[in-house]
């Protein structure tokens, strides 16, 4: 039987150095046994001189050599030596033999020895948290001779916390880092640590409860119970993540039993109160509402004041889960106007038509067919965003008949406002929403269509389209296609009949 | 004469309770080890107490002032109704959040506002608030503003800059709703100021061309609330709604606040138990949805009326209502379908999976990872048991409903 006594209950070194050098001796975990120097678990050891180590020191075989673990069973470990269980030692070092040739051993979650020690490192991260979370600071005042004239003295904070397991080491770099600028002690029946804004310092000596008292308490006993909604009482659900096993050293605890008594009655009472006449400075308020001004609206038969109209639009029910709606944009005077099919995710972010990626896929297309987006009117056949939610993206929908003839009302003002001489279709819903005709994208592409006084419409494929061919050959191919029927509508534009009238 | 600030305190927190958010968690990592001040935010949230109402108090979280020009019908602080009114200045919001803190009440501030004189004039000062703390205060705590959607730009711009959190409530699943008990709200403005808020939060996270670094903006993202019970909106409206939100404005959280009665309450709205249970279902559904694999239409047929089983939790529902598709062999199946499977969440399937690897397993093995087996015996397959007849049992359901129970008044 080899026993090995550890320098303080939660020696990860110790039991590592000593593990390692067991393990490569072959012992085999049921001839070992662990204890803790001075024996501060459950009064199972005494107070005699350390028995001998398992190996001389000169026998320890260099750190790093021989063993390799998992980087996760060194986590596991550090946690849970961390437990107050007497037995943690010989369970590590159980597992850290049976890894040796069972393969994958800590990932086998329903192995008994890695529930166990999961068991553990579970409650020893609980504790850790709850000791983040229950800590309570009272501050106390400097005593004489500290804090000089003339400077701001550091603050000083006191805790006492009483925590299940050995992990007031373990937790101290929490306090650290988060209450850098003041000092702070925190004392438990397992150790100390104190922060002095140069250094953390650590006892391993157990602490006994100060008398200490703090005025802030109250106002936050005062936070605590208006926070609180006697309406929902869930007692059990509060004791679950609050046990009462902490609550002696929470300020607000004392308050929870007349909480929960008194909530019954003060939501009847409250509720029994009939609703009252509203104050005086409500109607003022309303009144004042009603007799605001109105906002500024553009001139009537303006682009600016159809567009401003169209920000209410209701005529079909895309609005309610759309964000808003994408108007068309470009000078009121256009001689060219495109109509796309409907918004997409960016442009319903940003209210603006062909940003996203079929937008910017149009624009190279038309920087190479040399027409300047800024002075031609590109707009949507439906001004809504169609789309079915999935996870934490929104998937395109086409619009159906119905949505494309509601929203036509304002494609035909658009049309109307501008009087455009020639119009492109981008796509079928274009198409369908300047002819009324559903079906013939194909057979027309590519083609001008005279729509009377003086307006022509061509058409051609929505870019988006393009994006969707998942063929890169055949995707290259009708890219090509797109970019010559640009380039028609370009040469179309520079033609004497557009021309005249254009300079108008 | 002027009120404490502890009464005040009272009054304010009072004024915040029906938020139902006090979320801490989600935003970068940072502490005060370099700059020598005070707070950190190390990812994981702290709930630093519960409340007897079974929620966290992770957050000092209060309204700058209760006074507000809106009347919403479901608000306690809505401009007709009588409660006793009060207002923090930005100094003594400052100093609160700090002595909170210092004691390690709270890992931060969760700050919200009655609408006074106008909406960015509240902003403004909320703002000032995030400032102060962050720049005169060196303050690295949690965040979380509330923010004004009919405020400037600018102004949510630098909220953005100080804040880990902002949110802007949608408060009613329909836009029926909103016009009905918020007439001051408007739902395009809603949505608008959530889909500027997730340009701006996606906008910072992409690295300019000079430097790697991102622009801090909300690291910890926005989020929202909708009220259960105020409306006749059903579970499917209010799932289908929140789906959109998720997708839409790329939202952490969707918070369901059950309606409670509040003093001095509207005629308008009923005065009822908060429905706690049909709030609870619904975190579990957006759960399923989320996480699970579950479409918004999939959880919410089994009823027939658009409305979650309130007896039993909608994973169980789904899969007595889908009994084809089961008993699911837990040695062999794929991770979507495991995780289809009553009782087994996240964490096990990730445990079975990399089990089984190793070993065939067994309902012992179940039991180690404390899974109920009473829950998942009917609906999986292990090695040495079969459910047989059980999956298909016609009184199967009575094994899991709870037992009747005499009903009482409120």
């Amino acid at each position: 039987m080899h026993t090995i006594t550890l320098e303080g209950p939660a020696d990860f070194d110790g039991w590592r150095v000593n593990a390692r050098s067991l393990a490569l001796a072959g012992v085999p975990p049921q001839d070992t046994q662990w204890r803790v120097r001075g024996g501060d678990d459950g009064g199972l050891f005494d107070m005699a001189p350390a028995e001998p180590e398992a190996l001389p020191p000169g026998l320890m075989p260099p750190p790093g050599t021989g063993l390799k673990v998992p980087k996760d069973f060194i986590e596991l470990a550090k946690a849970v030596v961390c437990h107050s269980d007497p037995a943690r030692f010989g369970l590590l070092y159980r597992l850290l033999w049976r890894m040796q040739s069972e393969k994958g051993l800590i990932g086998i979650a329903t192995d008994a020895d890695v529930v166990r020690a999961r068991g553990m490192q579970k409650s020893v991260r609980r504790d850790c948290h709850k000791m983040t979370a229950f800590v309570r600071f009272k501050e106390v005042p400097h005593g004489q001779g500290q804090g000089r004239s003339g400077q701001n003295p550091r603050r000083r904070f006191i805790a006492w916390f009483e925590p299940d397991h050995y992990i007031v080491e373990r937790t101290a770099p929490f306090f650290q880092r988060r209450f850098t600028d003041m000092d702070w002690l925190i004392l438990t029946p397992h150790g100390s640590s104190a922060w002095d804004g140069q250094a953390l310092r650590l006892s391993p000596l157990a602490a006994s409860k100060p008398d200490i008292s703090d005025e802030t308490d109250d106002l936050w006993r005062t936070y605590f119970s208006n926070i609180f909604n006697p309406a929902r009482l869930k007692v059990k659900a509060m004791q679950a993540e609050m046990p009462k096993k902490y609550w002696k050293n929470l300020p607000e605890a004392s308050l929870i039993p007349d909480l929960i008594a008194d909530a019954e009655a003060s939501v009847r009472a409250m509720v029994a109160r009939a609703a009252s006449q509203p104050p005086a400075h409500h109607f003022r308020l309303q009144e004042a509402m009603r007799n605001a001004p109105a906002p500024d609206l553009p001139p009537a038969g303006t682009l600016a004041a159809l567009k401003e109209q169209a920000k209410t639009c209701t005529r079909c029910p895309l609005h309610c889960t759309a964000t808003q709606t994408v108007f068309g944009e470009g000078p009121e005077n256009a001689d060219l106007m495109f109509v796309g099919e409907q918004p997409g995710d960016q442009e319903d972010l940003a209210g603006r038509p062909f940003i996203g990626p079929a937008g910017k896929l149009f624009d190279t297309v038309l920087n190479e067919t040399g027409i300047d987006r800024r002075t031609a009117y590109v707009t949507n056949a439906v001004k809504h965003f169609k789309y079915e939610p999935r996870g934490k993206k929104r998937i395109h929908q086409r619009p159906n008949t119905g949505e494309i003839e509601h929203c036509r009302w304002w494609l035909k003002l658009e049309l109307d406002l501008i009087k455009p001489k020639l119009v492109v279709a981008l796509g079928a819903t274009a198409l369908h929403a300047l002819t009324g005709e559903k079906s013939g994208l194909s057979q027309r592409r590519g083609q001008f269509q005279d729509l009377g006084q003086g307006q022509s419409l061509f058409t051609t494929i929505h870019p988006s389209y393009l994006l969707r061919i998942p063929d890169l050959g055949k995707q290259g191919e009708e890219r090509l296609r797109f970019e010559a029927e640009l380039a028609q509508v370009a040469r179309a534009m520079q033609a004497p009949h557009f021309q005249a009238g254009g300079s108008a | 004469m002027k009120k404490s600030i502890k009464d005040r305190l009272a009054v304010l927190s009072d004024a915040a309770k029906y938020d139902a958010s006090c979320a801490s968690s989600g935003t970068q990592k940072r502490n005060s080890a370099q700059s020598g001040g005070l707070g950190s935010t190390e990812g994981a949230g702290i709930c630093h107490s519960y409340a007897p109402d079974g929620r966290c108090i992770s957050l000092l979280k209060i309204l700058m002032t209760n006074f507000c020009i809106y009347d919403c019908a479901y608000c306690i602080n809505r401009s007709s109704s009588n409660v006793e009114r009060a207002r923090f200045s930005v100094e003594e919001v400052v100093w609160l959040t700090l002595e909170f803190y210092r004691r390690n009440y709270i890992e931060g501030l969760f700050l919200s506002s009655g609408i006074i004189r106008s909406s960015d004039h509240t902003m403004e000062e909320m703002v000032r608030i995030a400032r102060e703390l962050r720049i005169t205060h060196n303050f690295r705590g949690y965040i979380h503003l509330k923010s004004i959607p009919e405020a400037s730009q600018a102004l949510i711009e630098e909220a953005g800059l100080y804040a880990d959190r902002l949110s802007i409530n949608i408060e009613l699943p329909t836009d029926i709703g909103i016009s009905q008990f918020a007439p001051e709200k408007r739902p395009e403005n809603i949505r608008k100021s959530m889909g500027d808020l997730r340009l701006k939060i996606e906008e910072s996270r992409d690295p300019t061309l000079q430097t790697k670094r991102t622009k801090r903006f909300a690291p910890g993202g926005q989020s929202t609330q909708m009220i259960v019970g105020a409306d006749a909106a059903d579970d499917a409206t209010i799932l289908s709604t929140s789906a959109r939100l998720y997708g839409s404005y790329g939202l952490k959280r969707v918070y369901y606040s059950a309606f409670s009665p509040i003093p001095d309450s509207s005629k308008a709205l009923p005065l009822i138990k908060p429905p706690l249970m049909r709030e609870h279902r619904l975190y579990q559904a957006d759960w399923l949805y989320r996480f699970y694999g579950f479409g918004i239409d999939e959880i919410t047929a089994g009823q027939g009326d658009g409305m979650l089983d309130l007896d039993l939790d909608p994973k169980l529902s789904w899969a007595l209502a889908n009994r084809h598709r089961f008993p699911v062999d837990i040695n062999r199946a794929d991770r979507d379908m495991l995780l289809r499977v009553p009782g087994l969440g996240g964490k096990t399937v990730n445990a079975l999976i990399s089990a089984r690897r190793y070993r065939r397993l067994r309902l012992e093995d179940l039991s180690r990872l404390s899974v109920s087996l009473k829950k998942v015996q009917p609906f999986i397959e292990a090695e040495g048991w079969s459910p047989g007849a059980l999956t298909d049992k016609a009184d199967l359901r009575a094994r899991f409903a709870p037992k009747p129970e005499q009903l009482q008044l409120l």
